[in-house]
């Protein structure tokens, strides 16, 4: 699988990475030989395999439904870089 | 639905997918409250904030709510479902990505019911219903350059329930909807209200011509929050739709945004912008495996549906299929009725119930739940009426009396002197003395005016305040004046 130039612009925009244009070159390299490292993995017959969706085959634990979190907006708010009225704020999202 | 174009005719082809809040305690996979109306950030934990090294933990009832919504549907449930990563970045949703199901929904495919207008019914499938978190709230109305973000709703259980294209007309969506909420409100796995968000509906909509069996282009509109907006955006993208293919266009798949007020759609995102969510199962939580036990369990706590409640009614009650189809569609009502109906006449009383009694409940702006008129009460007035204690007429008297002082009818009657005249004897006494002062409307009667029996028997119950028994007037007129 060739990684172009314009799938490494969009990886990054979906990553929200800035790749400066001078990087865009070695990006598109890298991205190439990890890629191939990883298709090694095409020459393993997995005709009879079942997908693999856990790599531990652990048991799901779960909650009982209480409330046991909360009234700490002070805190969710601590690192916030901008909050005001108890609310976090963001520039304007208009979408 | 038939849309009529210049050329041919049109069909209209519509799915929807549903968002219902899942109705618990705590989120689904952190213990922060669920309850509305907090203030900012109040119910947050650090799971839904999105902190480094929080692991989320699944809420044991959201699975259990879901499982009972999906037998309510009666859908197939997967023993075997998993979570998976939706990842999209947006300020509400601090982890840059949604937990939902994706690949290996909780719930395969069901069915719903809907009743339509003209009474027959039409079977809507679903495809698939699964679990996720819902997103925080975004404010963009506090101020002009900065949004507001409110995470207390991040993390709240959702349920989608996507149906398969099986919608040919607004009407059978907007039906489908509200049958919908009604299952969803009797399992009490989400209220159901719209306008409050706990219910959101996206709608696709595309057209294609009259009885082929093609799929064209459809358009999403997000996010709609009515039953009767749904049914506008609806109409209006499909005549849409037509407008284009007919002037030789194409449609664009594309998301629209509706406009309540102008009830038009417009481009809110095109499918070259579409969102790449890059899927890939959640490594924090492992697969989620059912037994046969444990679902037959939850199918054991199913109250009786609407549907089935509707069909006792009509075939145990002699209700018909519309009084039954109105009674069933909120449980508080039907409950009600059953309450009411129990040892009387149940037609009797549906016909009460639907007339006079909702009338006083729209005219108090009351719930039925705060009515001052009680089920046993309602049923005791109709008894009143059958066993010819009181007349219909003075029962509408007496039920407006109930319905300011929630006494019992019977009470009403004793002390009001309302009781039904049924001694012959003493009608017969007014009968005479109607007929001793009319001896011009006597003649006119003998004389062929017989129309006039009508107004004889009016002025007998009128004479009597009411409590005449008309059908022993009517008898001792006929006898006197032939």
């Amino acid at each position: 699988m060739a990684i172009d130039r314009q799938t490494v612009n969009r990886v990054a925009f979906l990553a929200r990475l800035k790749i400066d244009d001078d990087k865009i070159e070695a990006t598109e390299e890298e991205f190439n030989k990890i890629l191939n490292w990883v298709e090694q993995l095409n020459e393993v017959n997995t005709d009879e395999v079942e997908p693999l969706s856990a790599v531990n085959d652990l048991p799901l634990i779960c909650r009982e439904d209480n409330v046991t979190e909360g009234s700490q907006a002070d805190k969710i708010l601590a690192n916030a870089p901008m909050a005001e009225y108890g609310y976090f704020v963001v520039p304007k999202v208009v979408e | 639905m038939i849309i009529e174009g210049k050329e041919k005719k049109w069909e209209i082809v519509c799915g929807l997918e549903i968002h219902c809040q899942i109705i618990s305690e705590s989120k689904i996979f952190s213990g922060a409250s669920t309850r509305f109306g907090a203030d900012a950030n109040e119910n947050v934990s650090f799971v839904d904030a999105g902190m480094p090294g929080m692991l989320p933990t699944l809420n044991r009832y959201c699975v259990h709510q879901a499982v009972k919504t999906g037998l309510g549907l009666r859908a197939k449930i997967n023993k075997f479902s998993e979570f998976s990563r939706k990842n999209y970045f947006y300020a509400d949703m601090p982890t840059g990505y949604q937990i939902t199901q994706f690949q290996y929904p909780i719930v395969g495919e069901g069915v719903v019911t809907v009743d339509l207008e003209d009474g027959s019914s039409k079977d809507i499938r679903i495809e698939r219903m699964h679990i996720e978190q819902d997103a925080g709230k975004s404010i963009h109305d506090i101020d002009s350059r900065k949004t507001f973000i409110d995470l207390n709703r991040a993390g709240v259980g959702l349920m989608e329930i996507v149906t398969k294209p099986d919608f040919r007309s607004p009407e059978e969506a907007g039906a489908f909807l509200k049958k919908l909420r009604s299952i969803l409100r009797y399992l009490g796995t989400c209220d159901g209200n719209m306008d409050e968000g706990s219910m959101r509906c996206d709608v696709n909509v595309s057209v294609r011509p009259a009885g082929s069996d093609e799929l064209r282009t459809r358009c999403e509109m997000k996010n709609v929050n009515s039953v009767k907006f749904v049914m506008q955006a609806i109409e209006n993208e499909a005549r849409r739709h037509v407008e284009v293919y007919e002037n030789g266009g194409t449609v664009e798949q594309e998301t629209r945004q509706f406009d309540p007020i102008s009830g038009q759609t417009k481009v809110m995102r095109k499918k070259e912008f579409a969102h790449d969510y890059r899927y890939f199962p959640e490594p924090d939580l492992p697969p989620l495996v059912l037994t046969d036990e444990y679902i037959k369990q939850v199918a054991d706590e199913l109250p009786e549906l609407p549907d089935a409640k509707k069909a006792r009614f009509v075939e145990k009650l002699g209700l018909t299929k519309y009084d039954a189809m109105v009674i069933c569609e909120n449980k508080e009502v039907a409950d009600f009725f059953e309450k009411a109906a129990a040892g009387h006449d149940a037609k009797k009383v549906a016909n009460w119930l639907m007339g006079d009694f909702f009338a006083m409940l729209k005219r108090k702006n009351l719930t039925i739940d705060e009515s001052p008129v009680s089920a046993e009460n309602l049923g005791a007035l109709v008894e009143l009426i059958e066993k010819n204690v009181i007349s219909g007429k003075i029962a509408k008297d007496v039920f407006e009396i109930m319905s300011e002082t929630g006494d019992a009818p019977e009470k009403i009657v004793e002390e009001k002197g309302l009781k039904q005249v049924t001694d012959t004897g003493a009608i017969e006494a007014v009968v005479d003395k109607v007929i001793a002062e009319n001896p011009d409307k006597v003649s006119a009667y003998k004389g062929g005016k017989t129309g006039l029996m009508g107004w004889f028997v009016g002025q007998v119950i009128k004479e009597s305040k009411g409590k005449a028994n008309p059908q022993i007037v009517n008898r001792l007129l006929a006898e006197k004046l032939n």
